[in-house]
């Protein structure tokens, strides 16, 4: 063979190697979390490895569409992954545990399924002083609320409850006023326990709407609307009304699921709940909505939050939901 | 305007008949291949951000359309990698003929299949396609690994470049718009082709290949015998292998070889594909209509069959039958189908053009993409020169309406000069060819602006 035909081979040969195994050797080597719409996969990988104290580096892509990501229980702000983008995220952790890291974008009707987890080893940094039983323990718990019994109010107002109404009638009742008693009772259940004061029932609503407000900040009802602008009104409408962009798709996923499934509850439960809906809220404690909320609900579309918001994010978005039925003084920031 | 015959100049003959600077282009066009294909497989899903997509359909087809194409001809088959693997495991060699040839089949291709029949359906099966090969990098990695491996498989069956003659889905419209450019090769003297015994340039003898020099034509193209470019791939053997130095190559008037039209049914209907496709996938690609744009995209689904049905239909129905309705009226002692033939060469500018006008459409509105994916070819996060991050952004929007409509414009009289030519050829009127070529001129100036 002669010399030149012998180099060329060589050129040839190594010019294949080098476009074969650049790529691939680069490929291997550049770990990537891929975002997909969940209908797709989702996360993948869905569970990440990481150690207290040591900075987790993360490269998220997308391969579809605009997704967000955030890790639950944590400070941090939700970041953007762009469509064939890398964004690159660090994490520290000081406690163990199981992180969930959720897509905070509505990339699609099945948008809150996008979830994936992080287990982080090692010791807290920083030991925090260990809670009591009852402390630890979620209120709708303690109160041993069954939060999937139909809890519809038999009596609502025949128009909207006025905080600035009730505000000049409210009674001088002392455990109306508690926070303890806010929590763990329906509107409902404040209109009954008001029926022995000389109030007309429209003016019965007003006071408790009052109460509802006196019962939380402004900061709280701020919080409360950006969580519920960011999280819950693709499904439950900026107005909560049940009508979010992903509803009308939820809806027909429960139509599908007729099929199989017996009855008309399994199609209504699909639909997102309406929060304009007196009947069912002022039937609805704030206990029994942060059951709802932690827990989600079962066999329904509504994801569950114990795990991303915290204890006091739940609060707030309680508050805000309340919203819905109550004209507070002020608007909300 | 005479020929100029740049194989004078003893710096370009050098050049072309050294096959060193042709093998280092080779190798280089082979890896960019290779590495498009892997691109496609693990490079990122977003086809915007993918090499395999913005630099096989933006850059490599801009540049194929808008340059390539009018001013070089097969000025691509002269450096496309497709064929090498196959060809160089055919020959048992990358530079010169070995003493001895490799065992392979080589075989001559039957002869119904030695037309651009194949070559029209498989751009038709892409065409069809294109909706999902043009945005999805895995599919696009498919059909470039598929075409190599197809070009691997005939070479190992058949004799030459049998993919690139006979079954290469760009090859075929290639050949037919070469015609218009201003460069060819061609040979010097007809009598020193007359004379010559062996005739290396094209031989395959049993024993060896072409010469010692060189190899016989692997496009099955006689030099001696050469009128148009259609069937020349420009891969410079015959320059090399020629014992009379009797080949040039020349730079010539634009669309020469139109002078003399073609009378085959596979070229004239080519001419056809061509044209109606570019309307179509004006409509539909660029076109305010989602519901063809949807039909296109969902291969598979019902509607994606209508929209199939309508494409061949106008491709192989309407744009045709018109055409023929047209010459039905005009007199002429020759058949209906050589004047169908011989006057579908007007629409080889037309067409061209109208290719031309779309492609500055995406071209220019994706032309950004083609910054970034350089700095990040797989969307692994890299910022190789520092333009990763580029962000999307259209060019030259300004000049796009006027530069489509100059296209367009001067395609019509482009075709309608050809057109003129064609049928003096076979002694009829030109009219209903200009009002038909006026016509599709004027739908697609309306489904571009």
């Amino acid at each position: 063979m002669k010399r030149s035909e012998l180099l060329s081979r060589i050129l040839v040969i190594t010019g294949i190697i080098i476009a074969i195994g650049a790529p691939l050797y680069f490929w291997t080597s550049t770990p990537l979390i891929r975002a997909r719409m969940p209908e797709n996969g989702g996360w993948s990988p869905n569970v990440v490895h990481a150690n207290v104290g040591e900075p987790l580096r993360l490269k998220l892509t997308s391969d579809d569409v605009v997704h967000g990501f955030a890790v639950g229980l944590m400070d941090m702000q939700s970041v953007d992954i762009l469509p064939g983008k890398v964004t690159e995220v660090t994490l520290t952790f000081d406690k163990p545990g199981i992180y969930t890291y959720y897509c905070t974008r509505w990339c699609g009707p099945n948008h809150w399924r996008m979830r994936g987890t992080i287990e982080v080893n090692g010791s807290p940094s920083d030991p925090e002083p260990a809670l009591s039983e009852v402390e630890r323990v979620p209120l709708y718990v303690s109160l041993n609320l069954d939060i999937d019994a139909p809890h519809d109010a038999p009596v609502v107002p025949a128009q909207k409850p006025s905080a600035i109404r009730g505000q000049e009638l409210i009674p001088n009742s002392p455990f109306l006023q508690s926070s303890d008693y806010y929590r763990s009772n329906s509107p409902y259940q404040a209109f009954n326990d008001l029926s022995n004061i000389s109030l007309t029932e429209p003016q019965r609503w007003d006071v408790i709407a009052y109460l509802w407000q006196s019962n939380i900040t402004p900061e709280s009802l701020a919080n409360g609307k950006r969580l519920y602008a960011q999280n819950c009104a693709a499904c439950h409408g900026e107005n909560g009304a049940g009508d979010g962009v992903f509803a009308d798709d939820l809806a027909k996923k429960g139509e599908s699921s007729m099929q199989t499934m017996e009855g008309a509850m399994e199609m209504m439960m699909q639909a997102p709940v309406d929060f304009t809906d007196p009947k069912r809220m002022l039937g609805a404690s704030p206990a029994l909505l942060q059951g709802k909320i932690l827990r989600g609900g079962m066999g329904t579309g509504m994801p569950m939050w114990g795990s991303i918001f915290t204890e006091e994010q739940i609060w707030d978005l309680i508050a805000y939901i309340y919203s819905f039925q109550f004209e507070y003084q002020g608007a909300i920031p | 305007m005479a020929k100029i015959e740049l194989t004078r100049s003893s710096f370009i003959k050098n050049a072309l008949k050294s096959r060193y600077p042709q093998l280092a282009v080779f190798i280089v066009m082979l890896v960019g291949y290779i590495f498009a294909i892997l691109a496609g497989f693990i490079g990122t899903p977003v086809g915007s951000h993918n090499f395999s997509i913005v630099f096989v359909w933006i850059a490599w087809w801009a540049i194929l359309i808008l340059v390539a194409v009018p001013f070089f001809g097969r000025g691509w088959c002269a450096v496309c990698p497709i064929p090498l693997p196959g060809e160089w495991l055919q020959r048992g060699a990358i530079l010169t003929p070995p003493d001895k040839r490799p065992k392979w089949l080589n075989l001559r291709v039957p002869k119904m299949f030695r037309n651009i029949w194949l070559q029209n359906i498989s751009f038709l099966l892409l065409a069809l396609f294109s909706s999902v090969l043009l945005t999805t990098p895995n599919i696009t990695g498919i059909v470039l690994a598929a075409m190599l491996f197809a070009a691997i498989g005939l070479s190992a069956i058949f004799e030459r470049r049998a993919f690139c003659r006979y079954l290469c889905p760009v090859g075929g419209f290639i050949g037919l718009y070469s015609q218009v450019a201003p460069i060819e090769l061609r040979i010097k003297d007809k009598q020193v082709c007359v004379k010559c015994k062996d005739k290396p340039c094209y031989r395959i003898p049993a024993g060896g290949n072409g010469s010692s020099a060189g190899y016989g034509c692997p496009w099955d193209v006689f030099p001696g015998g050469l009128t148009k470019n259609t069937y020349c791939g420009l891969c410079l053997e015959c320059i090399r292998t020629c014992p009379h130095d009797n080949i040039a190559v020349n730079l010539r008037p634009f669309s020469a070889d139109l002078a003399k039209p073609s009378t085959r049914m596979d070229e004239a209907f080519k001419a056809f594909i061509m044209l109606g496709s570019a309307m179509i996938y004006a409509g539909v690609l660029l076109g305010p209509w989602g519901v063809f744009k949807d039909a296109a995209y969902n291969v598979g689904a019902s509607a994606w069959f209508i929209y199939t049905g309508m494409f061949l239909s106008i491709i192989f129905g309407i744009l045709p039958g018109l055409f023929t309705l047209g010459l039905l009226g005009t007199k002429s002692n020759t058949t209906l189908k050589h004047r169908f033939a011989s006057l579908s060469t007007a629409l080889i500018p037309l067409g061209l053009m109208f290719w031309v006008a779309f492609s500055l459409s995406f071209v220019l509105i994706n032309a950004s993409y083609i910054l970034a994916a350089l700095s990040d070819p797989l969307g692994l996060g890299w910022n190789l020169f520092g333009t990763a991050n580029t962000a999307w952004q259209p060019m030259l929007t300004s000049i796009l309406a006027p530069a489509q409509t100059l296209a367009l414009v001067g395609g019509l009289i482009w075709s309608a000069r050809t057109a003129q030519k064609a049928a003096s050829e076979v002694k009829v009127s030109s009219i209903p060819v200009i009002v038909y070529c006026f016509a599709t001129t004027s739908i697609m100036l309306w489904l571009l602006l």
